[in-house]
């Protein structure tokens, strides 16, 4: 019995998506950690834990006094990049779980368009500011952007199974697609064709495209997550935290893994669904809507087949066939992802997930109970009570 | 916040971990971590074996020799105009896994399973481990 299970998001608060949100990053963050806690029906006298990534600016302190948040008795980041984005909800639920804390706020907000841009070079090393194996291995050879580093795992991948650029393409069409009729996309209203992506400029020769790439966004997120048994007095359909895990595999980077095994699976995305499926005792099969952390388009591809969702190697069959879209066998990043609606460190998609299990998303799946949130080194379940 | 300029090739930032690694590159030699107790290899370097917890390590010579496992054409960054290096990940005889770059061949005409050759070279005054293509038939 884990009570891990007994945890629910009982609220969801975001700021619009853009480009350049003209305010602090400080100020995105209290925006959407007041919308979230206002959205639960909660005060902020109620909230007692905050979590966020290891690598926020966001201090806890100045985000507990601008949304006026009395005592914080727990406070946890998560390491690395996004794909730790659902290790916060599984911090949080961990400590609601363990009576750390009662009601944990769960944030992450940046100008990550208009401020830091993760997807620029690397100018310079520094060996003493990055932990083990560090960049010494990367960039002195030119892997000096994600893009680059990312790419050098996904052309295994597609030397392995045949796969193209053109291929890859499938998967952004379906993402601009979901996010035509996403409101609070930034992407709104504009959907893309195979074309339009085969004449993006390309990133990462012969791999990625501009149009592969996530979205550059300023914006913020947050949820409160809390126990089932306060859920069930709040005005929310409760959207219970099913299961929640991590995998991290030694000798594997941040979301790279160059030195062992072969490289065009990804064994940690195969773990958690592993985990995920052996603790709420669900199949592949049983999962409505899949959100899939998409910092390129080849993820997607690497995780539909991790996941079970189809076989390996069959992912661009799969996507051709429309099984991803709205209406097919399961709907992926049916808010258009983080190449769609935006990219905030692939929190914004479990936004998605709370809503699709509420039954209140722009694109909703009828009748959705199970989703999936992967961020590739962590993942989710979530459900409504009593599924 | 602009685009900063990126310096043609960025010279690795030895830590006491690696010294030994970026020193043996510069007497012209590509070695790599073996534990002094139970003999494994590791790539990249670490302080102390996750195979048996010794810290006592000593080195051993790279084949040099090996096949592209993976491989990307990397274009600079803000220098658009310059040449573009092709970056692999370079599985090697010894059993090991290394990235470094692959000279002497059009990127039209990298291919996995390409035979390769150690090449200890200075790069824009860097000196790194480099690669270039053998004539040999390929990985069988």
């Amino acid at each position: 019995m884990s009570g891990l299970s007994d945890t629910a998001i009982v609220g969801i608060g975001q700021t619009e998506f853009s480009k350049h949100s003209g305010r602090s990053e400080l100020q995105l963050a209290s925006e959407a950690v007041a919308a979230a806690v206002a959205d639960a029906a909660l005060t902020p006298a109620d909230i007692d834990g905050a979590v966020t990534f290891a690598i926020d600016v966001n201090d806890e302190l100045a985000v507990m006094r601008c949304a006026g948040i009395t005592e914080l008795r727990f406070t946890a980041r998560t390491r690395g990049g996004g794909g730790g984005a659902c290790a916060t909800v599984q911090l949080a639920a961990a400590a609601v779980a363990s009576g750390a804390a009662e009601a944990v706020i769960v944030y992450r907000a940046f100008n990550e368009r208009s401020g830091r841009r993760f997807g620029q070079p690397i100018a310079q090393n520094n060996q003493a500011r990055v932990t083990p194996p560090g960049w010494n291995w990367y960039l002195p050879f030119g892997l000096d952007t994600p893009a680059k580093v990312y790419a050098l795992w996904y052309q295994r991948y597609m030397h392995t199974y045949g796969v193209s650029n053109v291929d890859f393409g499938l998967y952004p069409v379906v993402a601009r697609k979901h996010a035509s009729t996403n409101p609070a996309a930034f992407y709104y209203q504009q959907p893309l064709t195979l074309e339009e992506h085969q004449q993006s400029r390309w990133i990462v020769e012969p791999i990625l495209r501009k149009l592969d790439c996530c979205q550059e966004s300023d914006g913020g997120v947050a949820m409160v997550v809390t126990s089932m048994a306060r859920a069930r007095d709040l005005p929310h359909r409760p959207v219970r935290i099913a299961a929640a895990t991590q995998s991290h595999l030694r000798d594997g980077d941040e979301m790279f893994d160059y030195y062992v095994g072969d490289r065009a699976t990804f064994p940690e995305a195969a773990s958690l669904g592993r985990q995920l499926y052996e603790t709420t005792g669900l199949t592949p099969d049983d999962i409505d809507v899949a959100m899939i952390y998409e910092n390129f388009t080849p993820t997607v591809f690497l995780q539909l087949e991790a996941f079970g969702f189809c076989g390996p190697g069959e992912a661009t069959d799969f996507i051709a066939g429309g099984n991803i879209e709205l209406g097919g066998k399961i709907p992926v990043n049916t808010n258009g992802g983080l190449l769609g609606e935006a990219y905030i460190h692939g929190m914004n998609n479990i936004l998605e997930g709370v809503r699709q299990v509420r039954g209140t998303a722009a694109n909703q799946v009828p009748g959705a109970e199970h989703v999936l949130v992967s961020a590739g080194r962590s993942g989710l379940v979530l459900a409504p009570e009593g599924s | 916040m602009g685009r900063r300029d990126v310096p043609g090739v960025i010279p690795p930032s030895p830590t006491l971990d690696d010294q030994f690694f970026w020193d043996g590159i510069a007497e012209g030699r590509l070695v790599f971590q073996r534990c002094a107790a139970c003999g494994v290899v590791r790539h990249p370097p670490a302080p102390m074996c996750g195979e048996c917890h010794s810290v006592e390590w000593d080195t051993q010579e790279s084949s040099g020799h090996g096949y592209v496992y993976t491989w990307i054409v990397s274009h600079h960054p803000t220098k658009p105009d310059t040449e573009p290096r092709v970056v692999v990940l370079v599985e090697l005889d010894d059993g090991i896994r290394f990235v470094a770059n692959l000279l002497g061949v059009d990127p039209e005409q990298v291919e996995n399973g390409m035979e390769v050759g150690l090449s200890i070279e200075a790069v824009d005054d860097v000196v790194l481990p480099q690669f270039r293509p053998v004539n040999g038939s390929g990985k069988p």
